[in-house]
């Protein structure tokens, strides 16, 4: 029951570039054998979650105005599933990551990624959003917002076209459908900053008390 | 429009009569021109010194003679000389313009005094030039920094800074204080605090759908009521006018667009017609026609996003499609003739980057008829509506006088009877020879605002149809030196942005790269405003009053 090429709507499998990345994670998926009971399982689930991945709204400059086109009626997301832009990262699957980051907007992002619940993805849009595109040079301008958190798709451009932002989302899906969703994907990824929370929380009532 | 259709329209180069043999830029046209004019630059600027001491007399002089309009307050490094500040006044009833300088002494501790008093956009303009140079201003009630996180080191515009060095990349949460100090001419400071003791302090924003970008408000309530806004700006500040510093001229323009994205055309126009006019080069008046037909479809294009956007956050999702179906069209004609669609880069130092598209005309020329009929499906679906009516009459309401001291431009200021356009005031491009009226109205409420916009809309296409048939032939692009230095002094040029004066203040020392590139920021007075447009109002109708002054975020921080 070894994973077999994921079928996404719109486009045969010859058509995406770089299937050699893909197929390395598919190859890693298949490694030591899959479960005859779960597999099937999980492809199911991947079926239904690659199909309805909420976004976050989030933009901080050009790159948005583009993803609201894409939202718009021409381009029309909701083909794909992607139309449910939520509001609060708690009900976001992936976020887009459209525009500059900056030094001051940089844990903000961050703390909005650590709202999401898992199982989450980043989409980096555009040039400012891989490397600081236009504006490396800038003492106030995070280059490439891999640096802050993990990003899944890189979607290149000044902004990129509608076309471009879907094809981003699909490469999306693909990756989505080569998880294990049980067993992995859907295990709590431990709180990074809870012992450390902890230990200042601890930090600050020993101070209290003294004073 | 059939899905067929829909596709043909992006094999562009397929369907297109081939172009003609391109025109190489322009042979036949006048020889170069850069040598310096020995007449002074039309839009040169000197500034008047004025010295620190007798500078607060000064000002004050200027606004009890009807100087109300503070265009610009700009802060220079000059390096020996001290940190300077340069204020562009101007006189709304007579037309009057006067630039004024003032330098600080010394770069430990600058202090000048401050103008807040008499113009209340001078608040803001003078936190940021705080912020950027570290000129503190006496008497000025609020010296915080704008931009920068309250533990940022240095002063990023000085030519000495070591900014990379002291400011690392900081993941712990900004700090946001809660007292603000005052510095005196005496030497002594007050600490005032930004709330009172008992407000209930709301945050909107950095993250929030309905601030249009990443704008953060603190909001002190009562009940629902707003009591005060504090405005926390910076989020998107890429200290544009900084990296402009480095780069040559024709660089520095590539990032003009990526400011108000939805003035992208006007943004570019304003920087390139300060180049050329400093350095008395003109341009054909193919590309004068060009340019101004440009601006108006980016007007449309930002009017109409304008309209969605607002549509949207009052929840009138139709209304919001309906306007990108009709954005489309005005950005398929930019895709044909610059190959961009939000990005456009078109004009250069001496006109354009490539000629019309063949198609161009013929895709205005069926534009024009069709916008005007959507239009009215505007008025059908959400201004006449009477949930518009009611969420927008009587909201927000700011008077001519407010718009002036505010500096509050573009279609905000003419919602509130002020006549700002400076197509009109001071014609450039082809604007002299098209005739047009300055949208007007008295309310000043957020329904004037939206139907300023409207009114914009009908007369932008007035405006693109009167010049259509009428582009005059010759060269797109005038003979350019590669290397271009533009002589020593100092520039300032405006257009009438889509929500604004967009001004540019270049000064140079005649380097291939300019000493100090200063951008007057459409949407800088218009979120300066918020506090006293939204003051008393609920908090609900902040969402509706900051849609309708129409501020685009990456402009405000520039």
């Amino acid at each position: 029951m070894a994973m077999k090429h994921p079928k996404i709507k719109n486009i045969p499998y010859e058509e995406f570039k770089d299937n050699e990345t893909f197929e390395e994670l598919v190859a890693q998926l298949n490694a030591g054998g899959t479960n005859v009971i779960v597999r099937p399982l999980d492809d199911l689930i991947n079926w239904g979650r690659s199909n309805s991945l909420w976004p976050l709204t989030f933009a901080t400059s050009c790159c948005g105005i583009e993803f609201m086109a894409v939202c718009a009626a021409r381009y029309d997301i909701a083909r794909f599933g992607f139309e449910v832009t939520r509001n609060s990262p708690r009900q976001a699957d992936v976020i887009l990551v459209s525009g500059t980051i900056t030094t001051k907007m940089a844990p903000v992002l961050r703390r909005l990624y650590d709202q999401m619940a898992d199982p989450k993805y980043v989409v980096a849009i555009g040039g400012c959003a891989i490397s600081g595109g236009p504006f490396t040079k800038s003492y106030h301008v995070v280059k490439g917002v891999d640096q802050i958190i993990p990003v899944d798709v890189y979607v290149p451009g000044c902004p990129p076209r509608p076309e471009a932002f879907l094809y981003g989302m699909m490469q999306l899906q693909r990756k989505v459908k080569a998880e294990n969703f049980f067993g992995t994907t859907n295990k709590k990824q431990k709180d990074p900053y809870r012992d450390e929370m902890k230990q200042k929380g601890e930090e600050l009532l020993k101070q209290a008390e003294q004073a | 429009m059939t899905h067929n259709k829909y596709l043909r329209n992006h094999r562009l180069t397929e369907e297109a009569p081939a172009p003609e043999a391109p025109k190489a830029a322009a042979p036949a046209g006048p020889a170069p021109k850069d040598a310096a004019p020995a007449a002074p630059a039309r839009n040169a600027c000197e500034p008047r010194t004025v010295a620190p001491d007798a500078l607060r007399a000064e000002l004050e002089a200027l606004r009890a003679q009807g100087y109300d309009f503070l265009e610009c307050l700009t802060g220079i490094d000059e390096e020996a000389d001290g940190l300077g500040v340069i204020y562009h006044l101007c006189n709304t009833q007579t037309g009057s313009r006067t630039v004024l300088k003032a330098t600080a002494e010394g770069r430990e501790n600058p202090i000048l005094p401050t103008a807040s008093d008499l113009w209340d956009i001078a608040n803001i303009y003078e936190r940021e030039v705080y912020d950027f140079y570290g000129v503190k201003f006496a008497g000025h009630p609020d010296m915080r920094r704008i931009f920068m996180r309250e533990d940022w080191v240095g002063y990023p515009f000085r030519k000495d800074d070591k900014t990379e060095e002291n400011n690392p990349l900081r993941m712990d949460n900004e700090p946001l204080s809660d007292t603000t100090t005052q510095y005196n001419a005496d030497g002594t400071t007050e600490t005032h605090t930004i709330f009172g003791k008992d407000d209930y302090v709301v945050n909107i924003g950095p993250q929030h759908p309905s601030t249009h970008g990443v704008l953060h408000f603190r909001v002190a309530l009562e009940g629902e009521t707003i009591r005060k806004i504090d405005p926390v700006l910076g989020y998107i500040h890429r200290g544009i006018e900084k990296i402009s510093e480095q780069l040559t001229y024709p660089q520095t323009l590539a990032l003009t667009d990526r400011m108000d994205y939805l003035g992208a055309m006007q943004s570019r126009h304003a920087l390139c017609m300060c180049i050329e006019q400093a350095m008395g080069v003109e341009v054909s008046d193919r590309v004068q026609v060009i340019r101004t037909i440009m601006d108006e479809l980016q007007r449309i294009d930002s009017h109409i996003l304008f309209f969605s956007c607002l549509c949207q956050d009052l929840g009138a999702t139709t209304a919001f499609l309906y306007g990108f179906r009709d954005r489309e069209k005005i950005l398929d004609i930019f895709e044909e003739t610059c190959g961009g669609r939000l990005i456009l880069n078109y004009n250069t130092i001496g006109g354009v980057m490539a000629d019309l598209h063949p198609n161009f005309q013929k895709r205005v020329k069926e534009f024009i008829p069709y916008m005007r009929r959507n239009l009215e499906e505007y008025f059908d679906i959400f201004c006449n509506n009477v949930i518009a009516h009611n969420r927008l009459d009587g909201v927000g309401v700011l008077s001519k006088e407010q718009c002036i001291s505010f500096g509050c431009t573009g279609g905000t200021g003419r919602a509130s009877g002020w006549h700002n356009d400076v197509r009109k005031l001071r014609p450039y491009a082809a604007y002299d020879r098209v005739t047009f009226n300055e949208a007007i109205r008295t309310e000043g409420d957020s329904y004037a605002r939206l139907m300023i916009r409207m009114d914009e809309i009908r007369e932008s296409l007035s405006i693109i149809e009167q010049l259509i048939d009428n582009i005059p032939e010759g060269p797109y692009q005038e003979k350019m030196k590669p290397i271009i230095k533009v002589p020593e002094g100092t520039y300032y040029s405006s257009v009438e942005a889509s929500r604004g004066e967009f001004g540019v203040l270049l000064v140079s020392k005649g380097d291939k790269n300019p000493y100090r590139l200063h951008y007057r920021s459409t949407g800088l007075p218009l979120v300066a405003v918020m506090d006293t447009a939204c003051r008393g109002n609920m908090l609900a109708d902040l969402i509706s009053i900051g849609g309708t002054v129409d501020y685009v975020v990456p402009d405000i921080d520039r």
